[in-house]
């Protein structure tokens, strides 16, 4: 079994995940439209790609925005699960020990006790997320069962992940329950609302040119997001 | 039942039409009609598959259901917070759902989308901003409005306004005679106060063509008259068209696509037969929008810009002011505490957001000028944006509508709120009428007018 998960399914996964959302981000961009969405993407280029990255970056800092300064509380939460969900797959000690041995190289490593700190940061903020979606009434009409299976999806390979590492129960189990909720979490990047994973990057990216080549931005000081 | 005879799916197209649609007083036999009519989701379908592509499928597709667009909506915050007012809500549950649906919608669903799309979103666009995503559910309420405008489904003065500007290009029944005349005797009205005062019309190669607002025309004249005064105290060249004059597009809040495209094309003739250097239009919003912002994509101009540098009347005003061909009097600055209404469609939607303070640091006293608060491109709808302020089926929506921008200004404390377009002019008249909060409002042209400085040249004779 564990042959197989990180074997074959091992490869699958990640083509999967690779493959998908390098289609989905390419296929996004061929398929703007600069009269539909009224946008002269083509004619001002510079000025397009400084309002993408101005759109992307400042909402990548917590609290570089409007938004997330209104609502601080969502904005820890928000960053708390996403830092530690980012990070821990691609820098955990162990994934670049399997990655080294699978094939060849590996990335820098967190320090386990932050890769603790970030793993524990992505459960909690997960429960933070689930709360605040019952609680407030605005998040609640939103919120469909769709939405907890793609929580419940991020989430599961954190939760099985610490207690393979704390080795409660059997290690054997848990770590085998980890890899296939991992790799079912991959194969869903691409056609679910995972997919936000490089599609947040284009949707901003479009909506900062929208603003920087049509909506004002080259009137003045540009767009305070 | 299929099409009525008033209430269908076609466009109006003749005058006759026009007035026949008129005449059903408030739209009544309009709505009646409008209960039974069909959806035709083949259409419907077939119009979302060649118009609806990547930007707002995968809007629609990547929304995080995270609320935090919420309390960015005017309309949530004076509707007590009700959940249904939630911008993703609003979205997902009309335009979503006939996606989901595959357009496979009923008369009732159509009823929900409209009222929706027309009650509860004024395209201020304010919630793009404040989500993370970069989700504008106010583009793709505007979008919807096409949608609903194609299948018949839309408030009877708007299918009117987007008639008038197919019939007249013009969204009042102003024709071309009655803008010049309209023009030339205002200007007489006011020759002898400023000697020399005249409306050039159809003159090739000025500095400046101006265009209007169809209501000055038929309602507000004196906005004419002001305008001239004050090209002709600041010497400019300037010129108004005789045909292509009107700057608004009560198409583009009605969703009729090719109307927007028809009226806008008025203008940039008439831009291409005079080759003025610049185009100014008069102090409205929705009117930069349609004729500068995106009316060059409905043309399908692909540079985005229209023939010629086009730019708000405030733009000109600034420019004016700090220049010195228009001069204030400092006595007769404003002493009186005064604040700005930001316009959604020129300074969220265009940027200008320095160039109208700029303005104010001219005409007000130091220390009488006030900000709202949030303001610039953070700024509320006024509560009747995107024909909200027009449509007598949701009156009552649209004064509740009202009460953010009124605890607003109460907020503030001004006494003054210069509003420098003509839905915002509008909507806080209303909110004065409805509330009685004891302000007054102002477009800046009269304001000017009261404390310009005639240079000595241009005094009449005593």
């Amino acid at each position: 079994m564990y042959e197989f998960l990180t074997g074959p399914m091992f490869w699958l996964s990640l083509g999967t995940c690779f493959i998908g959302i390098t289609v989905r981000f390419v296929l996004y961009f061929k398929g703007l439209n600069w009269q539909l969405e009224r946008v002269a993407y083509k004619a001002y280029p510079a000025q397009g790609l400084k309002g993408a990255l101005n759109s992307i970056l400042n909402w990548l800092i917590p609290f570089g925005t409007c938004g997330w300064r209104k609502q601080p509380f969502m904005t820890l939460i928000f960053f708390g699960f996403h830092i530690g969900a980012v990070l821990v797959p691609l820098f955990l000690l162990a994934h670049n020990i399997f990655l080294k041995e699978k094939i060849g190289i590996s990335l820098i490593t967190l320090h386990p006790v932050i890769a603790d700190i970030l793993s524990w940061s992505v459960i909690v903020c997960a429960f933070l997320l689930v709360l605040r979606r019952i609680s407030l009434p605005e998040v609640r009409i939103l919120t469909t069962a769709y939405d907890y299976f793609i929580l419940l999806l991020s989430v599961a390979p954190f939760v099985t992940g610490l207690i393979a590492r704390y080795e409660i129960g059997n290690y054997s189990f848990w770590l085998t329950t980890h890899i296939i909720c991992g790799e079912a979490l991959l194969i869903a990047v691409p056609f679910t609302k995972l997919s936000h994973i490089a599609l947040f990057f284009a949707s901003r990216a479009q909506l900062g040119m929208d603003y920087a080549i049509k909506r004002g931005g080259m009137k003045g000081k540009g767009m305070a997001w | 039942m299929p099409e009525g005879k008033l209430c269908n799916r076609k466009p109006i197209e003749t005058e006759e039409e026009l007035k026949t649609l008129l005449s059903d007083t408030g739209g009544k036999k309009y709505y009646e009609e409008m209960k039974s009519l069909d959806v035709d989701s083949g259409l419907l379908w077939k119009t979302i598959g060649n118009t609806l592509k990547s930007r707002t499928k995968t809007w629609l597709e990547i929304c995080a259901h995270c609320g935090m667009c919420a309390d960015s909506c005017f309309l949530y915050l004076a509707n007590d917070c009700d959940p249904k007012q939630v911008p993703a809500y609003k979205i997902q549950s009309t335009l979503g759902e006939i996606v989901k649906r595959k357009g496979q919608v009923d008369n009732e669903f159509m009823h929900m989308v409209m009222e929706t799309a027309w009650a509860k979103c004024t395209c201020c666009n304010r919630c793009g901003m404040y989500c993370p995503h970069g989700i504008d559910m106010g583009v793709m309420f505007s979008y919807l409005r096409g949608l609903c405008y194609q299948q018949g489904f839309v408030p009877w003065e708007l299918k009117i306004g987007a008639g008038m500007h197919r019939v007249y290009r013009a969204q009042m029944d102003v024709t071309d005679e009655d803008f010049v005349e309209t023009f030339k005797w205002m200007v007489e009205e006011n020759e002898e106060d400023y000697p020399g005062l005249e409306v050039p019309i159809d003159k090739e190669g000025a500095d400046i063509l101006y265009t209007v607002n169809a209501r000055e025309v038929k309602h507000y004249p004196e906005d004419l008259a002001e305008a001239a005064i004050l090209f002709h105290l600041a010497g400019e060249n300037w010129t108004v068209t005789s045909t292509g004059w009107e700057q608004t597009s009560l198409a583009m809040f009605a969703g009729d696509w090719a109307a927007c495209k028809m009226q806008v094309e008025s203008v940039y003739e008439a831009m291409e037969r005079l080759k003025p250097k610049r185009m100014i239009g008069t102090e409205c919003g929705h009117a930069h929008r349609a004729t500068v912002v995106e009316g060059p994509y409905w043309a399908g101009r692909s540079n985005g810009k229209p023939p010629v540098e086009s730019i708000h009347y405030v733009e000109w005003l600034a420019e004016a002011l700090r220049e010195g061909k228009l001069k204030i009097d400092p006595a007769k600055r404003i002493k009186k505490k005064v604040t700005l209404q930001d316009s959604c469609n020129y300074v969220r939607n265009h940027g200008l957001k320095d160039i109208t303070r700029e303005i104010m640091s001219y005409i007000v006293d130091p220390g009488y000028f006030i900000e709202l608060s949030p303001n610039r491109e953070h700024n509320y709808c006024c509560g009747g944006g995107g024909g909200f302020n027009g449509i007598g089926l949701f009156r009552p929506q649209r004064n509740k509508g009202l009460i953010t921008k009124r605890d607003q200004i109460i907020e503030s404390g001004a006494e003054l709120v210069i509003a420098p377009c003509h839905n915002c002019w509008d909507a806080i008249r209303d909110l004065e009428e409805e509330y009685k909060i004891g302000i007054k409002w102002s477009f800046l042209k009269p304001i000017i007018i009261s404390m310009v400085e005639i240079p000595e040249h241009l005094k009449p004779e005593e």
